[in-house]
Parts: structure tokens; sequence; C-alpha cells
């Protein structure tokens, strides 16, 4: 159960564009919304002074320095890759933690799951949080229950995150599709690995931010070039001569 | 990573439990009568008590039974295994060498070979780790052996045991040594675990979230790394100088009494380190290594 398969016919996956990204946080609160079914995500302290909880999508921000640039803040969606060689299906002892064959996506059966911790250990990327209230291991699931669901509206048959994205930021499809959408955006736009050194080869692809010049000048600038007359021209005349 | 005490006692405990297990069966000492009881058991006490703590690392111990499926691909599963089978293979050598049954040491030799490869599964559990490149080293085989086979010596009374136990500070030095160049050497940084080293440095702008989470907690542990240098040194007085000073005193059986407990005192302050030092790359989202 916990080898991982050859091939897989179907490569799904996201591709999270940096460039549209506006760190909204929208991501975030419908994932959790969607996967707070059930069992669900718990949360430790939610209303208090420390607050905690298990979550699938964590969204951070950077300050870029750029050369010869101003800097650059970068709004950072972090959730499972669902890599192709994922290092936290091979070291689950009990075959919880698993790859599927028919589409790539990377799951835990709960049920199955002891909770030793070791798979989020694995993961380069800290995809996985262990819940604390149930002791098993949590993982994005790419909405399995969204996007086969057939009780939903076609459109709404996608990963709750990408559905909500207010910035069309995220976008879900089949990288084993060379036409598909999630393929095209990567090819046109250089979508790159997560430390590919790791050997994990990711399906996730995040799409560079634009390296943004200094602004040309305002196109209100003559506006501001304001000449003074009356009493405040003559004062102004006057007090440059000073 | 987060030094969690029932995995520092597990890995401690049971690493000097089937040490001293392993030469038991090999016969590097045969003893008799209550003597046998005696000694097999510290040897079971500290591999199962080893064992035992493990299991509260678990968030979901009720389904540890299935640990034993994934044998296949799973270090921690290998590891199952190789405790259960290991304590089974040697039960009737323990119990012969007790009652005095004069039964075949063959199970003996098998079972405390296999006792050896139990504890190179467990370093494997880490060793495997990519993730955290302190530990992701063919030294970290050799440190949880040598742990191992000091311990056994040391118990069991051989005359080499104060080599062995200067050998593991060697090991543990070398450990050291390399493990500090490792998260270097891996050339991960928050600009190839984001990809924004492509555009320029990047720096945390804002936390991700408000106050702390698992990762946070379980794998970017920074909490005293400054006790490192004193710690390391306290480390190789206990689990080596000390110890091995005791054993060439002709103390006899005293000398072992004392040396031993002070031996695994270290082990548990050089596990520690083991842990508290090592740093795990997610650390770099966060822009903490930890």
């Amino acid at each position: 159960m916990t080898a991982l398969p050859q091939t897989t016919a179907k490569k799904l996956g996201l591709v999270i564009d940096l460039d549209t990204c506006v760190g909204c946080q929208a991501c975030v609160t419908a994932c959790k919304g969607w996967n707070d079914q059930g069992a669900g995500l718990s949360d430790q302290d939610a209303y208090g002074a420390n607050p905690s909880g298990t979550f699938l999508n964590r969204v951070h921000s950077y300050q870029v320095a750029v050369p010869d640039a101003p800097a650059q803040i970068v709004t950072f969606p972090r959730s499972c890759l669902h890599c192709e060689v994922a290092p936290c299906v091979t070291v689950c002892p009990t075959g919880a933690s698993y790859k599927r064959a028919e589409d790539g996506i990377v799951l835990v059966n709960e049920d199955a799951c002891i909770g030793c911790g070791l798979c989020a250990w694995a993961c380069p990327y800290g995809a996985r949080e262990l819940d604390a209230d149930q002791g098993v291991m949590k993982k994005c699931t790419l909405c399995v229950d969204r996007i086969e669901n057939e009780n939903l509206p076609e459109e709404d048959r996608e990963p709750a995150c990408v559905r909500t994205c207010p910035t069309n930021a995220r976008h879900f499809g089949d990288f084993a599709d060379p036409d598909s959408k999630v393929s095209k955006l990567v090819a046109s736009r250089g979508g790159y690995d997560l430390m590919p050194d790791m050997g994990t080869k990711p399906t996730n692809k995040y799409l560079p931010p634009r390296k943004k010049g200094a602004a040309d000048a305002s196109p209100l600038a003559p506006l501001l070039d304001i000449k003074a007359k009356g009493i405040a021209g003559w004062l102004d005349k006057m007090l440059g001569n000073i | 990573m987060h030094p969690a005490p029932s995995v520092i006692l597990f890995s401690t405990l049971s690493g000097m439990g089937f040490g001293f297990l392993a030469f038991l069966g090999w016969g590097a000492m045969i003893p008799a009568g209550w003597w046998a009881f005696i000694l097999w058991g510290i040897g079971y006490s500290l591999a199962v008590a080893g064992l035992m703590a493990a299991t509260f690392h678990l968030g979901n111990p009720k389904n540890a039974l299935k640990a034993f499926t994934q044998w296949r691909t799973s270090w921690l599963s290998r590891e199952a295994w190789a405790s259960v089978v290991t304590l089974l293979l040697l039960a009737p050598v323990a119990l012969s060498d007790w009652l005095g049954l004069e039964w075949s040491r063959l199970p003996g030799q098998v079972g405390g070979t296999l006792a050896m490869v139990t504890v190179f599964t467990t370093a494997m559990i880490y060793t495997q780790i990519k993730a955290v490149p302190r530990w992701h080293h063919w030294l970290t085989p050799v440190m949880f052996l040598s742990f191992a086979i000091a311990g056994g010596a040391t118990l069991s009374g051989q005359v080499w045991a104060s080599a062995a136990l200067l050998g593991v500070g060697a090991v543990l030095v070398a450990v050291w040594r390399v493990g500090d160049q490792a998260f270097a050497k891996a050339g991960q940084t928050m600009g190839t675990a984001t990809g924004l080293d492509r555009l320029g440095t990047p720096t945390v702008f804002e936390p991700a979230h408000t106050a702390g989470n698992y990762l946070l907690r379980e794998m970017i542990y920074v909490v005293g790394r400054k006790h490192v240098q004193k710690l390391r040194i306290i480390a190789l007085v206990l689990v080596a100088g000390f110890p091995a000073l005791i054993l060439i005193l002709p103390l006899g059986c005293v000398g072992i009494m004392l040396a031993a407990p002070v031996h695994l005192a270290g082990a548990l302050a050089a596990r520690w380190l083991f842990f508290a030092e090592a740093e795990h790359v997610v650390g770099l989202f966060y822009g903490k290594r930890g």
C-alpha cells in the first residue's frame, strides 16, 4: 500500500499564480470550511490568547529584495504538492498514507493512522499537520469529495480553494495532459517546483511573480505642477528670494 | 525537531537494551541461574520499556498493530518486526540460561544479530528523512549502533568496553562536526523553498498565522540551542570519559553498576541534542531554521 505507484494515469494538482495572489486568505478559509465536515479539522483555544488549529493550507508573505528594483511583497499559499515521489507515503508504517494510482492524489486513511507523525517529518513542505484532538494526520485531499461529486453543479467540482479564489490565482487540473489549462499555464509562464533538489517531483507548480520595474511617471504628474497666483504667487516669489 | 521525551527514552533505552540482549544472545557472557534471570531481565526490561515509551509518541495508538503491515517500504514497520522477532527468538535462550536447560544457543546467535538489526532499523527511521539534513547521513546508523555495542559491552562486562565507550565519544564528535555543516550542504534556503530566489532575496514579511501550529511545535524547535556546546561536553564526559575510566579501575561488578547508569544519562543528553539540534527544511518557510 505505501509503495508508490510507478505511474499514475492522471496527475491532478494545482497551479498557484504568485503574480496574481493577493494574500486575502480566502483559500485558507474556504479550505477549512469545506474540510471541517465530519471529524473535521480541530482548533485549540480558537478565541483565546494562543489560538492554534489544523489547517491544510497556509498563506505566507515574503518581502523580496530585488536587485536594481524596489522590493516586492509576495504572498505565498502553501499546501500539499501531491508529489510524484512522495516521501510521506513510503515512510508510513501502517499503509494509512497512500498515493492514488488513478490520479496521483496523496491521501491519508485516518482509520489506519497511528499518529506517529513520521510522514509530517518526511515532508519538506510542511504539508501535513497532526490534529491535536483526533491524533491523526491531516492533509490536503485536493477536495476529492468535491471534484468527483456529481451532486454538485459542474462548476463547483474543483477544490474549494480554487473555487473561492477571487483573483483566479489558483488553478486545478491534470498535469498528465499537455493540453490541459494547468499544463499550458506552466509552459507559458515558467511554472516551477519548490525545492526541486529534495527529489520529490511535486505535481503542483508555482508561477513566478512578475519583476516590477520602478513605476513610470504618474499620469497625474502634470496636475502636481501647480503655479500659485495672486497673493499666494507673490508670497511664493518673495519667500523664494529670501 | 521537537525533542519529545517519549522518543528520546525509546531510542536510548531500547538501544542499550537490544545492545545488551545481542551480547547475551551471542554468548559473550553466559549467566546461569538467578543471575541469568536478572541480567536477561535487565536486557528485556530496557528493550521493552523503550518500545513502550515509543507508543506514547503515537497520537492514535489503537491502530499500533497495523504498523506491522508495511515492512516492504517503511523503516518504522521493519523496526516493529525486527524488535518483536528478536525478543521472541531470544526468549528460549534466556529461559535455558535461567533454568539450566542447555538448549541450543543457535536462536541466540540469530537473535543477537537481529537485535543489532533492530537498532539499525531505528536509526534508519531518522536517517531516511532527507528533509532533516543533519540526520540524513550514514553516520546516524553508525552512531546508533556504536551506542548499542558500547552499552552491551559495558553491561556484559567485556574487557574492551572502555575502548567501545571511547569509540562512541569519537563517533559523537564526528556526528557533530559533520552535522553542523549538513544544513548548509543540503543547499536549501528560503529562496529555494519558495522559488523566490529567481526574483531576489526573500525574507519573512508577516507570519502566516497568529500563534503556533503543529509544524512550529514539532519540527521548528529552536529552544535551548545556546547551551549546545556545554551539553556536548557533558554528553561526552558522561557517555565516554567517565564510564571508560571507571571500567578501567579494578572494581568488577560495582564498576559496571556505576558506569552503565552514567553512560545512559549521557546517552539521554546526546539524544536530546540529536533532536533539538536537527533542523527541518520546513523552517525555511517560516524564516526559522529549526
